[in-house]
């Protein structure tokens, strides 16, 4: 039954196979330019960078991506590790950076004795980095290069 | 109060803080620029392009590029936050492989369906669609041709795309990838209030005791209201967190009461939850006596699945699932004894202490709940019958439209609501709740066009799925996708999409910003502006209609979805689309081209280009020569006025942050159906469901069924697919942000560590998911985020290169149309 399966499987990939169009796949980079009917070996699982340089932020409002592992870390109701470094309190000890001043400050802006609870949850906006390399280049400019550029202009 | 560019700077805190010489002082340093002649830069709003939750972003813009974005601290939706995918915006439009010109496949110079992409012109590739569509029209009528849009449409685009398809070319085969998404939602909403979208707004967490979480993963498909939800919780520590789902998520972080239950059972769930509260005798019977009334639906209504499959042939009521009929509440009583706790805990697996507990919730009157829900119960076979077992218990204890008390419906786009629901771009709807069934809106709706009586078809057309298989059998045979990738967003793409798409018959245009694999297996691609290179609206979740005005222009030749609809319907004499008898009877048109009919109308070109706002571009406005989104605008908004869907005028929201409609004489509402907050309620009634003829909501009895596919000896495991927190939909846009790629970088099967041990594989191995319909490779992940039991497995889709939709199941709610992507059957082996 299942040699059977199989058997179909493969004659329906031949078939398909050979009607797939000549230039499938060729735009499509984020598929590796793999023809949709046929299976691409998956990536490997990418290592999370972990004591890798504090990363640069393309503009000042950008949430900083964590710069080390966060494997097993405790985020919930009852404790939230992040904090156990990074708070205001701890950072004297710990030497890491203190959280942005806007984590202090509840909906209306307003400055709160600790973490804003809508703050809470860290990985909503901030992210871990794997060494995955980019399939797809990006051409984002950073606004001090078109400073300069417009600076270079007008000398 | 018009804002100024300068106003808009001052007035936003933190944008001042970003240009650099924020901290201007007498002295000047030199490594840093101080000079406002460099570091200004020009802030504006906008919502946010990925969910519905509808976050605002102020946007900076420099020497025509997006140069930075932050949550807005003037929006009610997000006050200053943004999700990660929100606050990396600013790189959404730059990744390297922009389409910025028309593809045609060719070989030796002529059109080939197996030839290579080669750039044409906008006027060449015009001429090729146009000519397919002739001959469609020609040789088939309407029928042949379709459309598939989105719900990430702007609300002009949907406007412009239901006004071509229904009046132009006089077909309903239009549809939006919201059909995947939100169509249970809006036939929950209609079936029960008789009116579409959410009586609540997000306001209702600041003042809820209770939040329930039917099967949403809030934390990462909805995560800013997910931080009003914890800010909730864990500021007013009374607050409760019940988290229900068929895996362990990132919600369940925060859940005081974790709940999973096996798939398909929240029906069960449900059913026991109003069996409680009628039992334990805590019915509002003040409320239930004024504003509900009671109906049985039919039962046994199939799959929706292909109308030869044998579970349709084995459906009673297959062909008339949507049927129903009025009871009394002991019927409905009567009908829900079944659903006690031995039967519940049985198909559900949840204990009856957790099922009380819960159900506790909502018949405690001292408790405001708050229940959300998006594509677990959507995305469902009996979606609407989950929808309304929510309503259900809701209006049995009478928390509804009150602050606190809100079943919320979520939406997965950012203008689902906005366009796909208000605007109408279903295969059987109008603008404004409207439908192409009922006489009086077809006729409303050609008066409001200014098009001849009958020229709207009175029969509903293909719906995403059904536009799918009807590609492959060859009766639709020129179809034009915009906005969205269905090639890897619908199920069962190896049976069903690819074939269609590929059909030597059939011509495909694909209007896309970056090559996706709908766009590869299109034959015509056009390349389209996308978010702020255009002025736009979206309508959110909560009814917030929200604008934003173009702020830098669209790299090469890429056009909007509008332009390309608007300039595309000039290539057509109305003689090429209307019948002769249509034009005997209405001799005015005649010698008119269809864009004439349809755009210079003396509606939509109303509004000239004096009413621009000079601080922003407008391609399309000065191509066509008057201002063309307000025209559009304004003639939209007359479908809904005086019909409890009013939305306010078009210059009013680009100098707000939104408004929750309906707008009257300026004013916004928050809570429909509420005396005290909605102009619409009869005088001196607290509650009125005014929707519905007789002003009252109803109760359905409906039960619980099995889904289409369960697991068996074949397939021994559940198969779920979803999203995850760093990508949007297909991952079109995020992947191509290098942040958000790293961070999540490829799919995954998440499974649990015994079931990897039991087929001899483990963490990171590559493994295949087969399904009767096709199969996938990817590899296993046995941590991280999400915890499965044993036999429920879960893929996100957000990856091209691992499609997991070879695998899933067409299945949909018959009454909606909505496919179940959240349970089929599978088999995982070792490669």
């Amino acid at each position: 039954m299942r040699l059977f399966t199989i058997l179909t499987c493969l004659t329906a990939f031949f078939l398909l196979a050979l009607q797939s169009v000549a230039s499938e796949g060729e735009l499509d980079a984020l598929r590796a330019n793999v023809p949709l009917l046929q299976e691409p070996t998956p990536e490997p699982l990418y290592q999370v960078e972990d004591r890798s340089r504090r990363p640069v932020r393309e503009y000042p409002m950008q949430p900083p991506t964590i710069p080390h592992r966060i494997d097993n870390y405790q985020v919930d109701l009852n404790a939230n590790r992040c904090m156990a470094c990074h708070a205001r309190s701890r950072i004297g000890e710990t030497q890491a950076i203190m959280v942005s001043v806007t984590h202090y400050m509840d909906r209306e802006g307003n400055f709160l004795g600790d973490l804003s609870p809508r703050r809470y949850f860290c990985m909503q906006c901030h992210v871990p980095q794997t060494d995955a390399p980019s399939r797809v280049g990006n051409t984002f400019v950073d606004m001090s290069d078109l400073i300069r550029e417009s600076r270079q202009r007008s000398e | 109060m018009k804002l100024t560019r300068r106003d808009f700077i001052k007035s936003s805190a933190v944008a001042t803080a970003t240009t650099a010489a924020g901290m201007s002082t007498a002295v000047q340093a030199q490594n840093i620029v101080t000079d406002a002649q460099h570091t200004q830069l020009q802030w504006s709003k906008a919502p946010c392009r990925f969910c519905g939750v509808g976050c605002g972003v102020n946007v900076a813009v420099r020497d025509n590029r997006v140069v930075a974005t932050h949550g807005d601290m003037q929006s009610p939706v997000n006050r200053g936050i943004n999700c990660i995918k929100g606050y990396f915006l600013s790189k959404i439009m730059y990744g390297e492989d922009r389409l910025t010109q028309p593809l045609l496949r060719k070989t030796n110079g002529e059109y080939d369906k197996n030839g290579e992409f080669t750039p044409v012109s906008w006027d060449e590739a015009f001429d090729v669609m146009a000519e397919k569509y002739k001959a469609a029209l020609r040789e088939k009528g309407p029928g042949a041709i379709g459309m598939f849009g989105s719900g990430q449409w702007t609300i002009w685009e949907g406007y412009v795309a239901n006004k071509l398809m229904k009046a132009g070319f006089r077909s309903n085969n239009l549809d939006p990838n919201a059909r995947h998404c939100m169509a249970s939602a809006v036939f929950g909403f209609m079936r029960t209030f008789g009116s579409d979208e959410p009586m609540g707004c997000y306001e209702d967490i600041e003042a809820a005791d209770a939040f329930v979480l039917w099967g949403a993963n809030m934390a990462e498909m909805h995560p800013i209201l997910w931080t009003r939800i914890t800010d909730r919780r864990l500021s007013h520590p009374h607050v409760r967190v019940s988290v229900l789902s068929t895996f362990e998520h990132r919600s369940f972080e925060l859940a005081d009461q974790p709940i999973i239950f096996t798939p398909q059972a929240d029906l069960a769930i449900l059913n026991y939850i109003a069996r409680y509260i009628i039992e334990n005798d805590r019915v509002n019977w003040d409320f239930v006596n004024e504003n509900v009334r009671f109906m049985e639906g039919n039962v046994d209504i199939g799959y929706g699945l292909r109308p030869e499959h044998r579970l349709e042939l084995a459906a009673h009521n297959a062909r008339d699932s949507a049927g129903a009929r009025d009871i009394d509440f002991e019927r409905f009583r009567e009908f829900l004894q079944q659903y006690d706790a031995d039967m519940v805990t049985e198909i559900s697996g949840v204990p009856k202490r957790q099922l009380d507990a819960l159900a506790e919730l909502y018949a405690d009157p001292d408790t405001k709940v708050m229940s959300f829900w998006t594509m677990g119960f959507n995305q469902h076979t009996r979606g609407v019958w989950a929808n309304h077992m929510i309503y259900n218990i809701h209006l049995l204890t009478g928390k509804i439209s009150t602050p606190g008390n809100s079943p919320f419906s979520l939406t997965g786009q950012p203008s689902a609501c906005g366009t796909a629901r208000e605007v109408g771009t279903f295969s059987h709807r109008l603008p404004a709740d409207m439908v192409v069934t009922n006489d009086h809106h077809r006729r409303y709706a050609e008066e409001i066009w200014r098009v001849p009586e009958g020229t709207i078809q009175s029969q509903p057309g293909a719906h995403a799925v059904l536009q799918n298989r009807m590609l492959k059998d060859g009766d639709i045979n020129v179809y034009w996708v915009q906005c969205n990738n269905n090639v890897q967003a619908a199920a069962n793409l190896v049976e069903e999409t690819y074939p269609g798409y590929r059909n030597p018959d059939n011509f495909i245009i694909v209007s896309e910003a970056y090559p996706t694999v709908t766009a590869e297996l299109a034959d015509l691609i056009l390349p389209a502006a996308m978010w702020v290179e255009k002025e736009g609206a979206y309508g959110n979740a909560e009814r917030r209609t929200q604008f934003w005005q173009q702020m830098v222009t669209a790299p090469g030749e890429a056009r909007s979805d509008m332009w390309q609809m608007m300039e595309f319907s000039k290539r057509f004499d109305i003689e090429e689309v209307w019948p002769e008898a249509m034009l005997d009877a209405n001799p005015e048109y005649r010698g008119k081209t269809l864009y004439e009919v349809l755009f210079r109308n003396g509606q939509v070109d109303a509004y000239g280009l004096d009413e621009l706002n000079p601080d922003f571009g407008n391609d399309e406005s000065h191509h066509f020569g008057y201002y063309v989104q307000k025209g559009l605008f304004e003639e939209y908004a007359r479908f809904g006025r005086g019909k409890g869907k009013d939305l306010d005028s078009f210059d009013s929201y680009h100098q707000s942050r939104g408004k929750l409609w309906p707008v009257v004489d300026g004013q916004e509402t928050r809570w429909r159906y509420n005396g005290d907050y909605d102009p619409y309620v009869e005088e001196g009634r607290k509650i009125h469901f005014y929707a519905q003829a007789d002003g009252r909501a109803i109760i359905y009895a409906v039960p619980y069924e099995p889904p289409a596919e369960a697991p068996s000896e074949d397939y021994p495991l559940w198969l779920v697919t979803g999203r995850v927190l760093e990508h949007w939909h297909s991952g079109s846009m995020t992947r191509r942000v290098p942040e958000l790629h790293r961070a999540y970088p490829q799919a995954v099967v998440y499974m649990h560590p015994e079931d990897a041990r039991e087929l001899g594989v483990r963490r990171g191995s590559e493994v295949r998911i087969a399904s009767p319909r096709g199969d996938m490779h990817t590899r296993v992940e046995t941590r991280g985020r999400n915890r499965m039991p044993r036999g429920v497995v879960y893929v996100p889709w957000f990856d091209a290169s691992q499609l997991i939709n070879k695998v899933t199941l067409d299945a949909t709610d018959p009454i909606s149309k909505q496919t179940d992507f959240k349970k089929c059957a599978c088999r995982i082996e070792a490669v």
